[in-house]
């Protein structure tokens, strides 16, 4: 389904799964190729792009996102690297773990052996420099996001929003339930490549104690 | 032409018309808040409007220019001197080596926008030269000014003082469009959202501008996944209460798409401050294409005026 987003902007939304996810990143690669001056954005089960109006037609932009998606599939995607990010659990360091346990029914001690004993794709990036959206969360540890956005969140939080899992990568706002702290650094502008992630990785987390 | 930061008020930074092409790593565009101030002053300084600028948040910026210079100050109404003489906004004002120029408290808008000839020289990061707080990258060190910061510019021809153009006024009003989500609202809800007059909360920044005043029931919302969003985004969260994304907006979100600010309109956005009213008026695509078409032909119209009035 395409809709628009304001008269700058169109979404195509095709729903949240792996297989889903993979199509995407394929239409992501095709229409960066054929359409560069529109800014084209992956998210979980969606794909926007941002196009300037008075330059070219949103009926334009529509027509290519169809023929990127149709385009895409039966498209094979590279397989990315697999990056292990050790947590510190619970405590000062992951305030909401309680919270996510009681919505789960589990103990916090299950919390952590599920999220930890995930196996998790980046599905994209977005949000912030060098935040990776994870597929792979255990269903039963999804959780809502908070009513109202904590005004900070420290960087390297773990954090669960929904049925998604990601590391913070620096400070900022932030709705998501905090389970954990990782001192892996996710987002350097200076580096050669500036973020750790990027779509199709695989991503492990490795448990560092519990405070 | 170098100046040094005598006294940065609440929040000045250095910003240019932001980051292209980076929203698919999660890097927000950022740039000035008002971007149709900041090129509007660069235009009248007779730099490119992209050229790097200061962005004075709320006012209390006081500087002392160390050489001569020409530079133009645009946006919020904030009583400017140079040497205690008071300045108008949009108007080529041409300063001694040692002058110094102040900002006072903001009384009208929130941002104002000071453009010296040449432009600010900082190193462009990711394509652009402004200031990335969160990520603490591009403009000056990937920060906000502090007192005793001296910032170059770039060489500029040399340019005569005294021209000026009329700035556009702001208004109460931000004209919206409905967004992707504007369904999933029930009609209490979505004549709420346009009936209130929203106070722009201190809570309030560069990445977004949170609203109070009324709390929309929401009902069973869905979480949503994870998408992109935009400066001009107006995402509505379970709290019930909207939130407008500015330049420093994050590249994606999971709130509600409740409504988007028309492109037209987002300069207007990034001048309301703390304790402001503002209202959301709907209006459709075509309207919202026509207001930009008009503003990019305002434009065009004062670069024409520039340049007959012979800018050297």
């Amino acid at each position: 389904m395409i809709q628009s987003f304001g008269e700058a902007a169109l979404v195509l939304s095709v729903g949240t799964s792996l297989a889903m996810q993979r199509r995407l990143w394929a239409a992501w690669h095709i229409l960066h190729a054929r359409e560069p001056s529109v800014e084209w954005v992956l998210g979980m089960g969606n794909l926007s792009g941002f196009f300037d109006p008075l330059v070219v037609s949103a009926a334009r932009i529509e027509s290519a996102l169809e023929a990127a998606w149709l385009a895409s599939d039966g498209v094979e995607s590279e397989p990315g690297k697999r990056v292990e990010i050790p947590v510190v659990y619970g405590g000062e360091d992951g305030p909401d773990l309680a919270h996510v346990a009681e919505q789960a029914g589990l103990s916090c001690d299950e919390v952590i052996d599920r999220h930890a004993g995930g196996d998790y794709v980046v599905y994209c990036l977005g949000f912030l420099p060098g935040f990776a959206y994870l597929g792979g969360l255990d269903p039963a540890l999804a959780c809502p996001r908070r009513a109202t956005p904590r005004l900070s969140v420290p960087a390297g939080a773990v954090a669960i929003g929904g049925a998604q899992t990601a590391v913070y990568p620096l400070a900022s706002p932030g709705g998501w339930q905090l389970i954990g702290q990782t001192d892996a650094l996710l987002f350097d502008p200076y580096r050669e490549t500036p973020g750790l992630l990027a779509p199709g990785d695989s991503v492990v987390f490795v448990p560092r104690g519990r405070r | 032409m170098t100046l040094t930061i005598l006294k940065p008020g609440p929040l000045t930074t250095v910003q240019d018309l932001g980051r292209d092409g980076y929203a698919a790593f999660g890097v927000p565009r950022g740039g000035g808040c008002d971007a149709l101030s900041l090129r509007l002053a660069n235009l009248v300084a007779g730099n490119d409007e992209g050229a790097a600028a200061l962005e004075v948040t709320l006012g209390g910026l006081k500087l002392r220019f160390d050489d001569a210079t020409t530079f133009v100050y645009t946006g919020a109404a904030m009583n400017v001197t140079l040497d205690g003489v008071l300045l108008s906004p949009a108007h080529r004002y041409a300063a001694g080596a040692g002058a110094v120029l102040r900002f006072a408290y903001a009384e009208r808008g929130a941002r104002a926008y000071l453009a010296l000839a040449g432009g600010i020289a900082v190193a462009p990061v990711l394509g652009s030269r402004s200031t990335g707080l969160l990520a603490g990258m591009g403009g000056f060190f990937g920060r906000a000014l502090r007192s005793g910061d001296t910032l170059d510019c770039l060489p500029a021809e040399p340019r005569a003082p005294g021209v000026a153009v009329a700035q556009l006024e702001r208004g109460e009003h931000l004209r919206v469009l409905p967004g992707p989500d504007w369904p999933l609202l029930d009609h209490a809800a979505q004549r709420q959202l346009l009936a209130t007059p929203w106070q722009v909360s201190p809570a309030s920044n560069r990445m977004g501008m949170r609203l109070a005043g009324s709390v929309v029931e929401i009902g069973a919302a869905p979480s949503l996944d994870s998408h992109a969003v935009m400066p001009g985004c107006v995402q509505l969260p379970e709290s019930g209460q909207p939130i407008v994304l500015l330049a420093d907006a994050q590249t994606t979100g999971g709130y509600l798409r409740a409504l988007v600010v028309i492109r037209a309109d987002l300069w207007r956005a990034g001048q309301f401050k703390p304790g402001d009213t503002l209202r959301f008026a709907e209006v459709d695509t075509a309207a919202a294409l026509a207001a930009l078409d008009a503003q990019q032909h305002w434009l065009v119209r004062i670069r024409r005026a520039l340049s007959w009035w012979g800018t050297t």
